[in-house]
């Protein structure tokens, strides 16, 4: 009985730890060890579960290119950054955690979220201009989000999936001679059923309305392993073009799939997130020719990449490897931060050279526009394109590439891609009003 | 010792049948209303409010729903994700087609159809039992999201079909959506964890709590015995699907503020019945403490490398949760199978003898 | 009325304009069912034995195909592989059983059922953080690509697939009914505790059963892993095999096979033809549905084992 005794005392003793951490934890503010006059900037990252192929270049390139600034500059403009990863899984609530977490953080508080998932993106867009911090979905997110009379808190330069959308069908008319070419064309479009995959429908279905081609849509549920019947669909209807806006295991199901029942890997389009090294790693060789949509460029013959060589591993290529240098994403997480640290200098320029909170670094994005020049001195010529953010158009007009993979490599194909601004601008504005009308919101004079 | 339940007589039928007819008990539970209500807004941080307290309250009222049904009616579910999905587009629905309706109200409505539906995916518990019935309760979850996800009048034919929720005020107060302060939204969520609270402790205690409670022992000697079977499982099935349903409703509305179908997943679903069978199945303290636990354990986990200074990096940190919350629950379940309502219990009976051994 | 014609008849007259493109279908849902039978057989045998759903069976396939993979880049030769994954899913068959099993003895079956959940996230925690959480190719040598019979696209893989499952259920069968660890394995089920008083050892049979479905998940990993790379998702292939379990009745393996093959077809056949009409996506819930109406008229499943209810 004494024995019970003591052990029912031991359980209870684990349970009342397991209390007196939750509460300690909680209830004392926490502040992250920080450098006193860091600018604050949280990577929300994933690493880990059903998305982490895709996760973790990008989460290196954002990394490392933080890193080579402390490294080589000591920062931006003498002043330190601070850059803590915060897992979300590609989940939205561990991603709200994470944004409650360090929203504080810092001595100013984070400077701006790149939330890195559409689902998180939606869920923080709603949290941020409460707490007077910035968000950049960069090429995901909430589309209607650029225009910047209703969101003045959420930025989406240098494109979004609409014009994306808008910017294949560009690609593909061009393919085929021209925009009457397109008249009675078949184009389909195979996607992932979540909100991120559906964004690109209402401008494809409004672009058919317009030049004539049949729209048609499969789409795949999360998390996407078994796609046979879907890809009999694509087989029966035999659509001339295909696009793809999936994510994680379904990109590798659908492109090995598409290798399998024969569909002209030439004609079949990916979104930017379905065009990197770990969505065509299982099909291999078998992909060859399968193509994707890109806003920046690949290849590590860039200057930025060569520093980041030289200052992040030493000049020793394998370590830079093993850690994605160069790949499809890790260059896109390292132009996010290119983006974004030329933000955190143009505020600087109205600010003076102090630590930024939420506030500055928003006026220094609806402010920033990055030339020719800047780029070529960032050492980034050819990377990305000049591209000038204003109060009312949030996403700047960024221009699309195709890529193509030729079974071993990505390689570019073509030069850069204008979207149909006139088309999807005014999508937009509707999406955007309608937004405002729902929620109550004003919007914004800009002149 | 410190709670003798001597001398204290019970002298009406009334006090025979209060819910806490012991003296310690009382005072306890007031304790904690104390602490709740008038402590903790006051000295938590937001962070620790919208993290960890609102969302444990939340999913307080999903794990009663869940151990309504399963706990207490002894029918496995694994539809929560689903049931809880139709709250939160019914909240939607509702606060968006009439604005000026008070956003409790639509709560509470909200849960009625989350009930019907809930009574429609019972149906099939008449015939099956067991796990069966609990895949067959999959096909609920499946078929919601689905649905959800394919109807785009459900999401007021958003492009992406995502719902967020717009700013609602009670008393002129903004309880909901964009400027809602963390305090605000945790006190109108504890208040409505306490009101369901005692409205289960009391339906478990009715003649309908007697009817699941049999049912779940042996159905057949129930039926045997006069019980309506159909009437009982089902009346489990509403209740406990309304139950989800404003929880579902809470956790878009006041947690996140903006879903896709994709926030219900089947894995909430486990989730929900990972609290209650932690918590302890047919205990309305152990919904409580599951909820708690479930959902602050992972946090805690999460952010112990950093707070504790040891450098490991994320997704180290993270493998190592998923690890640790594994064992933690296998932990758990060799050394109480009950749960934690049943260590609860234990701590009673010490605290009872203490300071003699037995 | 249009929308009547166009859901209860003009799929048929589809099928019948395209007959051959109909058999193609058919087809893919058999290879289909065939990939879910093959994770569905490795919770049969387990519930077979104990009456545990072992949930952490989608976890096991992940394992099987990461530590096969690791292995590989090490640049262990296949057979030797091969060899070393099973040795290692043994040791993990034993471990479960020590540590979560054995302590867990005469609960009720939803607190092991609980268990193997808890079991689950250990696995795949402990799987990504030996392996890493990256996409991972695996090309043991299957044959690719596909033929045509007449004008019927055959892909080799599947017949592979359908080979191994084949070769899988015969071996089973083989070896519960023709070995002595088959026949205690057998007496087991049927009663524990009978089987424990005429002196079989519980535990070590147990450690045999979640050894097999060790195996088994290793060969589901190795074709699930052909199709798409060994990654995380592996583990949600789970939810694909629940409800082919359920109609075939958890405790069969056969009904495995069969169900697998009537769920794949029926997906696929109802996506292809009814799901486009309807948005599309329609595999995860159908199968769930299917398997749903039908335990309205079979409780039990296909095969499985009668429920006798006494008061």
């Amino acid at each position: 009985m004494t024995l019970s005794f003591s052990f029912g005392l031991g359980r209870l003793a684990l349970a009342a730890a397991g209390a007196v951490a939750i509460v300690v934890t909680g209830v004392v503010p926490q502040k992250a060890a920080a450098e006193e006059d860091a600018i604050f900037l949280p990577l929300t990252v994933y690493r880990t579960g059903a998305y982490a192929p895709n996760g973790i270049p990008f989460a290196n390139g954002s990394r490392d290119f933080l890193q080579m600034l402390m490294a080589r500059d000591g920062g931006i403009n003498g002043v330190p950054l601070e850059f803590p990863e915060c897992e979300t899984r590609y989940d939205t609530a561990m991603g709200v955690e994470c944004y409650e977490r360090y929203k504080d953080g810092g001595a100013k508080g984070a400077a701006v979220f790149a939330p890195l998932s559409t689902g998180i993106t939606y869920a923080i867009m709603e949290l941020a201009p409460d707490d007077g911090i910035p968000i950049h979905s960069m090429g995901y997110g909430r589309a209607a989000a650029s225009y910047g009379k209703v969101f003045d808190w959420t930025f989406t330069f240098p494109t979004t999936y609409w014009a994306q959308a808008t910017a294949f069908i560009r690609y593909i008319a061009q393919e085929e001679g021209g925009k009457e070419a397109l008249e009675g064309k078949k184009i389909g479009l195979i996607y992932h059923n979540s909100a991120y995959g559906r964004e690109p429908i209402p401008t494809l279905e409004r672009l058919s309305e317009d030049l004539g081609f049949e729209f048609v849509s499969y789409a795949v549920d999360h998390p996407g392993q078994e796609q046979s019947a879907t890809w009999l669909s694509i087989r029966r209807d035999r659509p001339d073009w295909l696009m793809m806006w999936g994510w994680g295991v379904m990109n590798q199901v659908a492109i090995s799939e598409a290798a399998r029942t024969g569909f002209p890997m030439d004609r079949f389009l990916g979104v930017w997130w379905s065009g990197s090294e770990p969505d065509v790693r299982p099909a291999g060789p078998d992909a060859a020719g399968y193509k994707a949509g890109n806003f920046h460029s690949i290849g590590t013959e860039f200057g930025v990449l060569q520093d980041i060589l030289e200052y992040v591993y030493d000049g020793d290529e394998d370590a830079a490897r093993e850690n994605n240098w160069g790949e499809v994403l890790y260059n896109r997480g390292l132009v996010n931060y290119i983006y974004l640290t030329e933000a955190i200098r143009t505020a600087m320029e109205e600010y003076g050279n102090v630590t930024l909170g939420g506030e500055e670094m928003r006026w220094g994005m609806e402010n920033l526009n990055i030339t020719a020049e800047r780029i070529a001195e960032i050492g980034a010529e050819g990377l990305f394109e000049p591209i000038q953010i204003t109060c009312e158009d949030h996403e700047g007009r960024g221009p699309v590439i195709i890529q193509q993979w030729d079974g071993e490599n990505w390689e570019r194909m073509t030069d850069w891609i204008d979207p149909m601004h006139d088309v999807v601008w005014p999508m937009y504005e509707e999406s955007a009003l309608a937004y405002a009308e729902e929620h109550g919101l004003e919007v914004r004079d800009c002149d | 010792m410190f709670y003798r339940e001597a001398g204290q007589f019970k002298t009406s039928y009334a006090a025979d049948q209060a819910i806490f007819p012991i003296l310690q008990d009382r005072l306890f539970v007031i304790a904690v209303l104390a602490v709740a209500y008038l402590v903790i807004p006051f000295i938590s941080t937001p962070y620790f409010l919208v993290t960890i307290m609102i969302p444990s309250l939340i999913f307080c009222i999903a794990a009663l729903g869940l151990n309504v049904l399963t706990g207490y009616a002894g029918q496995l579910s694994l539809g929560t994700g689903g049931f809880m999905a139709v709250g939160a587009y019914a909240t939607f629905k509702m606060t968006t087609m009439f604005p000026e309706l008070n956003i409790v109200i639509v709560f509470l409505l909200s849960g009625v159809f989350a009930a019907a539906v809930g009574v429609l995916f019972g149906l099939p518990s008449l015939r099956i039992k067991g796990f069966y019935l609990a895949v067959a309760t999959l096909a609920a979850q499946f078929f919601l999201i689905w649905l959800f996800n394919r109807v785009g009048w459900f999401s007021n034919y958003d492009p992406s079909g995502t719902i967020s929720m717009p700013p609602r005020d009670v008393f002129g107060i903004r309880v909901v959506g964009s400027g809602a302060a963390p305090e605000v939204r945790y006190l109108m969520v504890l208040t409505l964890v306490v009101v369901f609270c005692l409205l289960v402790k009391n339906l478990v205690r009715s003649r309908m709590g007697r009817t699941w409670m049999a049912v779940r022992d042996m159905d057949i000697a129930a039926e045997i015995i006069g019980i309506r079977l159909m009437w009982a499982k089902l009346s489990a099935f509403a209740i406990s699907s309304y139950l989800c349903g404003v929880a579902g409703g809470l956790y878009f509305a006041v947690y996140l503020r903006t879903v896709e179908t994709i926030a219900f997943d089947v894995v909430l679903s486990f989730v929900v019945l990972f609290m209650i069978i932690v918590g302890g199945l047919g205990s309305v303290l152990g919904s409580i403490l599951g909820a708690f636990f479930i959902t602050a354990i992972p946090v805690i986990l999460t952010r112990a490398p950093h707070d504790l200074g040891i450098p490991i990096s994320v997704d180290m940190a993270q493998h190592l949760e998923v690890i640790i919350f594994g064992s933690l629950i296998i932990f758990f379940l060799i050394v109480e199978p009950h749960g934690l309502a049943r260590l609860w219990q234990i701590a009673k009976e010490k605290l009872r003898r203490w300071p003699f051994p037995y | 009325m249009q929308v009547l014609f166009d859901f209860l008849i003009g799929p048929f007259f589809q099928i019948f304009e395209a007959p051959i493109f109909f058999v193609e279908v058919v087809i893919g849902g058999m290879a289909a069912g065939i990939m879910y039978a093959l994770v569905a057989i490795g919770f049969a045998v387990i519930f077979k034995a104990s009456g545990i759903v072992n949930f952490a069976q989608g976890a096991m396939v992940l394992f099987a195909g990461l530590t096969l993979v690791g292995f590989l880049q090490m640049g262990a030769p296949l057979w030797l592989a091969l060899i070393a994954t099973v040795v290692v899913m043994v040791a993990l068959a034993y471990a479960v059983e020590r540590v979560v099993l054995g302590p867990l003895v005469n609960q009720p079956l939803i607190v092991l059922f609980m268990a193997t959940i808890g079991l689950s996230f250990v696995i795949e925690g402990f799987g990504e953080l030996a392996w890493g959480s990256d996409v991972h190719r695996l090309d043991v040598g299957l044959p690719r690509g596909s033929f045509f019979v007449g004008d019927i696209m055959i892909d080799r893989f599947h017949l592979v697939a359908a080979g191994s499952a084949g070769a899988l259920v015969v071996a089973i069968v083989l070896f519960m009914q023709y070995t002595k660890f088959g026949r205690a394995l057998r007496a087991v089920a049927d009663d524990h505790q009978a089987a424990l008083s005429v002196g079989i050892p519980l535990r070590m049979i147990w450690v045999i059963t979640w050894s097999i479905a060790g195996v088994i998940a290793l060969v589901a990993g190795v074709m699930w892993g052909t199709q798409a790379g060994i990654q995380f998702s592996l583990v949600l292939i789970a939810f694909k095999a629940l409800p082919v379990l359920i109609l075939g009745g958890f405790n069969s393996i056969t009904g495995a096979i069969v169900a697998g093959l009537i769920i794949g077809v029926g997906e696929t056949v109802f996506e292809v033809y009814w799901g486009q009409m309807m948005g599309g996506a329609t595999e995860n819930w159908f199968a769930y549905v299917v398997a749903m109406i039908f335990l309205f008229f079979r409780p039990q499943g296909l095969f499985g084992e009668r429920i006798i209810e006494r008061v």
